[in-house]
């Protein structure tokens, strides 16, 4: 268990890398990423003074180590438009995110979790034909466009709801939504395969045997296996929620992580954006080793092996 | 009393042979039984949106870019205060809605034709090689497939619009690299098993190369696969397009893309919503139609990818 | 061999008492393709205490028989048409299913085939059983742990203690299918259906197991029906056997006259397919041809296609069964003349 547990978090300092090293050469992909970096009404002697400081003028490999080196002392570059070391502002608005994907992501358990194990029971009838058009629909709606026609029918026709920015309770409920519909379409579905491979199998037949009720047979015994592929690939949904955090993000105005890329792409501010993005890298690979340790408490095959 | 005195080694079944052919077909039936009819409607909601894109000239009835302020924000025809000459009302800038949404198409399947062209080329590739080279190869490429899994692609696409500049190449390229990852691991899946069958012993047997056996033996047997990927993830491209444009991250304005006309259409989503919410009923009905076209699809091309 | 040891078992006279009546049972599959006459009017009696081995080429209807008794056909197109399954006289093709439930593990269990697949595998084993034993039991946490303790060491477990907080990847074959025997007789069923609980294991293990199935079953005075594929076993363990072939049962008698009279010319394939331990090497001797689809059954002797007796008689009409000498009758025009 410890053994694997520090084989995943090897493996994820190796993604981390990569992903730095991708953005670092992606900034000098044009040219000299100063470009990037300065704010249009830079001067000439400020682009130069950049270039000091950041050791551009050096070679490519001297240039990386110097980047390698500021990263690992937290210093990923200055915000163009907020004149505010990148870091700092990311960890500035992280708790913003953090207080809606767990909601969403509770919301995709509580509704799609049931909803498959119930659509795999009724296999072919019309309860498992209709969850089946939700999910397929859940799927095919940007969820972009789904944030904004819930603006349209419960802020602006009813009024029910705020339809953006951070607030009381109720400002929570649209972008948790928006934000949970897409994964509640992609549970439901993994959920309603698994179970209906699960229920075939022969330990299911021997908790019949023994009696067990229905309730027990689906929700224990069945649901418990069903749920390992949907932890298999948490690593997939934890990436979704963060890109969907984006668009949920700027649609309610919601002044988190995700907004703050979407404002980073508009102003092309490039240092912010290249510090989000490894940033965000840290955020997901220590989400699934978290779920990875989770998984083998789960799963004893992996637990004990 | 010649009764056997042990346990017999062998199993009686094995020298019987025992077969029950009906038995051998119940797979194939449960498969059979779930097999839709050809999903008509899907289909003809895609012909008009590829007609919509081949033909955007002829059929939009304005131009999509050149602006009418005078025109501005007129609602759709059948909303009070609408009229029959702009069908589904005009934008902001006194723009007809429908002919953005008939050139908008055209981004639309066009990122999407050469996204899956390239991505899905990468993926073929990848897997065609990680599943026959096998060994160090397969090893190394698996772990960047994985990684790929691992990291959204997503948000290397909107570095890329930054550092590269927006536009069609840039677009091309952030979406290929969403793709490449899943078609690489459901087709090395596939050519796995393929290597083990007897055309390709025999092949290597005559003597033929490893680059002919991919190319003549493996790539003829996983292009039935190839495409039901490449209609399973047309959605998926879409949707990636809109967001990507609905970001600022795509082709820039003023050409009309899907994503960026909701963009646009969201600050006034209280006095015109039909700016807003009309390309995101066409993004919704295309993408339902290409997801329910390529599960029938796969029903009856390759059913084994069920899992998908 | 041992074959005295066995004969003092088989000796022992069972007793008149019927526990499980199957009459006229018919399961079929209904596909869109046709119907698949799995099972075909199936019809046997078990009494208290008795071994009944029920002997047939896999798909021969074996487990479906079994699956249709404890009501637990595949979901789907799997139904039992018509029949009776008397246990204790009541017909429990007639209970509800919450009726049912109380019946499976108490009155009526089964071990399945293959105990890799049995157990659930993000389970304790202690926690399979202790749900199984608790349910009879309706006891503390405690008590019912030392129940699960004996239950493992009447299956000779070892350590069972231990084994209780393991998990089923971390056993071997034989030891999960032990555990299988533990927790399907953990309700004390007056009647064990035994779907050939030693094919998956390897040779060596089969006899310990099969020899403790016995032991089991003679402390217990459950009543066992032993479906397998192989002769030898049957030997073995029944007091009395059913051959089946293609969803019937051909021939029933108890196991010494069967083997030593086997009057169906399919039972008699069978027997002489089996390899003897007399040394020679003679060729293994294999029935020619291949049993009929379920779904386009002659009319006539399901056999005829493949027997080397058959004639006019056989293709025209189903034999009825013959009694051929005490409890044993065999389907087989051929009976006409004894």
């Amino acid at each position: 268990m410890k053994r694997y547990i520090v084989y995943r978090m090897l493996q994820g300092v190796v993604l981390l890398c990569m992903v730095a090293t991708i953005v670092f050469f992606l900034g000098r992909l044009t040219g000299n990423p100063v470009d990037l970096m300065l704010p249009e009404d830079a001067t000439a002697e400020d682009r130069v003074s950049m270039i000091k400081a950041l050791g551009l003028d050096g070679p490519l490999h001297e240039q990386f180590l110097i980047f390698v080196n500021n990263a690992l002392h937290g210093d990923l570059g200055t915000s163009i438009r907020m004149r505010q070391p990148a870091v700092e502002a990311f960890f500035d608005r992280l708790p913003n995110t953090l207080a809606i994907i767990p909601w969403a992501l509770l919301m995709a358990m509580v509704i799609g979790i049931p909803l498959g194990v119930i659509a795999a029971l009724n296999r072919g009838n019309m309860i498992d034909r209709a969850a089946g058009s939700v999910a397929v629909l859940g799927i095919a709606m940007p969820s972009f466009w789904l944030g904004i026609l819930l603006i349209y029918v419960f802020s602006v026709e009813l009024g029910w709801l705020p339809s953006g920015r951070m607030g009381g309770p109720a400002h929570y409920v649209l972008p948790v939504i928006t934000l949970g519909a897409f994964l509640v379409a992609g549970f439901m579905r993994l959920i309603r395969s698994s179970m209906l491979e699960v229920m075939e199998s022969e330990f299911v037949k021997l908790a019949r045997i023994k009696g067990m009720s229905e309730a027990v047979v689906v929700w224990k015994h069945c649901l418990r296996n069903a749920l390992i592929p949907v932890l298999t690939l948490w690593g997939v949904f934890v990436g979704n929620l963060i890109t969907g955090a984006i668009v949920t993000e700027t649609v309610f105005a919601w002044p988190g992580v995700g907004r703050l890329t979407y404002e980073a792409v508009i102003f092309r501010d490039f240092p912010l954006l290249q510090a989000v993005i490894i940033l965000k890298a840290v955020l997901i690979l220590s989400i699934n080793l978290f779920v990875d340790i989770l998984y083998a408490y789960v799963d004893p095959r992996i637990r004990l092996a | 009393m010649s009764i056997p005195a042990s346990v017999s080694p062998k199993p009686v079944s094995e020298t019987l042979r025992p077969l029950i052919p009906a038995f051998a077909g119940l797979s194939r039936f449960r498969r059979a039984s779930r097999r839709r009819g050809v999903p008509w409607i899907p289909i003809f909601i895609i012909t008009v949106m590829v007609s919509m894109a081949l033909f955007a000239p002829l059929l939009a009835p304005y131009s999509p870019i050149d602006q009418t302020l005078r025109d501005k924000l007129i609602p759709p025809f059948w909303v009070e205060g609408g009229s029959m000459q702009y069908l589904l009302g005009t934008d902001a800038f006194g723009r007809d809605i429908l002919s953005r949404l008939i050139y908008g198409a055209r981004v639309s399947l066009l990122v999407a034709l050469l996204a899956l062209i390239a991505g899905g080329g990468v993926g073929l590739l990848v897997g065609i090689v990680a599943g026959y080279v096998g060994g160090a190869v397969d090893h190394v490429l698996m772990r960047l497939v994985d990684a790929a899994f691992t990291f959204p692609a997503i948000l290397f696409a909107l570095l890329l619009s930054v550092t590269m500049g927006q536009g069609l190449g840039t677009l091309v390229l952030a979406i290929s690299l969403l793709l490449w990852a899943s078609f690489a691991r459901v087709l090395r899946g596939e050519v796995l098993a393929l290597k083990q069958r007897d055309f390709v012993a025999l092949a290597k047997v005559r003597g033929c190369s490893s680059a002919r056996i991919m190319l003549t033996h493996i790539l003829p047997n996983v292009l039935n696969t190839f495409m039901v990927l490449v209609t399973l993830n047309i959605g998926a491209v879409i949707i990636a397009e809109a967001s990507l444009s609905f970001l600022g991250a795509g082709i820039p304005p003023p050409t009309p893309t899907w994503g960026g006309m909701i963009s646009d259409g969201r600050g006034r989503i209280a006095e015109a919503w039909w700016v807003a919410l009309i390309p995101g009923i066409a993004i919704t009905l295309l993408v339902l139609s290409v997801n329910v076209f390529g599960d029938w699809l796969r029903d009856r091309l390759d059913p084994r990818l069920r899992q998908l | 061999m041992s074959i005295a040891e066995q004969g003092v078992a088989i000796a022992e006279a069972p007793s008149d008492d019927i526990v499980l009546d199957v009459r006229d049972l018919q399961t079929y599959f209904f596909l869109r393709r046709g119907i698949v006459k799995a099972v075909d009017g199936v019809s046997f009696a078990l009494r208290r205490g008795e071994v009944l081995g029920l002997v047939g080429e896999s798909g021969c209807g074996k487990s479906l028989t079994a699956l249709s008794i404890m009501r637990l056909l595949p979901k789907g197109s799997a139904r039992t048409i018509h029949g009776e399954v008397l246990l204790n006289g009541e017909d429990i093709l007639e209970k509800t299913p919450n009726e049912m439930r109380e019946i499976r593990g108490r009155k009526i269990s089964m071990i399945l085939q293959d105990p890799q697949t049995s157990l659930n595998p993000v389970f304790t084993i202690g926690e399979q059983l202790r749900e199984a034993i608790f349910r009879r039991t309706r006891g503390r946490t405690r008590e019912v742990m030392r129940e699960a303790v004996a239950a493992l060491r009447r299956v000779d477990i070892a350590a069972p203690e231990q084994r209780l907080g393991q998990f089923p990847h971390q056993m071997s074959g034989g030891m999960k299918q032990r555990v299988v025997g533990a927790i399907s007789i953990s309700g004390r069923p007056e009647v064990l259906i035994a779907d050939e609980p030693t094919t998956a294991l390897d040779v060596t293990i089969q006899l310990q197991y099969l020899k403790l199935l016995k032991r089991l079953q003679e402390e217990t005075r459950m009543a066992i029906l032993f479906i397998t594929h192989d002769f030898g076993v049957v030997a073995r363990m029944c007091d009395r056997v059913a051959v089946m072939y293609a969803g019937r049962i051909v021939e029933c008698g108890p196991v010494d006259q069967v083997f030593d009279n086997p009057s169906h010319p399919y039972t008699q394939a069978l027997i002489a397919s089996v390899p003897k331990m007399t040394g020679s090497t003679e060729r293994l001797y294999t029935i020619e041809g291949q049993p009929p689809s379920l779904m386009d059954l002659p009319v006539g002797c399901r056999f005829a296609p493949r027997c080397p007796y058959a004639d006019q008689r056989c293709l025209a009409a189903y034999p009825p069964s013959f009694t051929v000498g005490a409890e044993h009758t065999a389907d087989c025009w051929r009976m006409t003349a004894a």
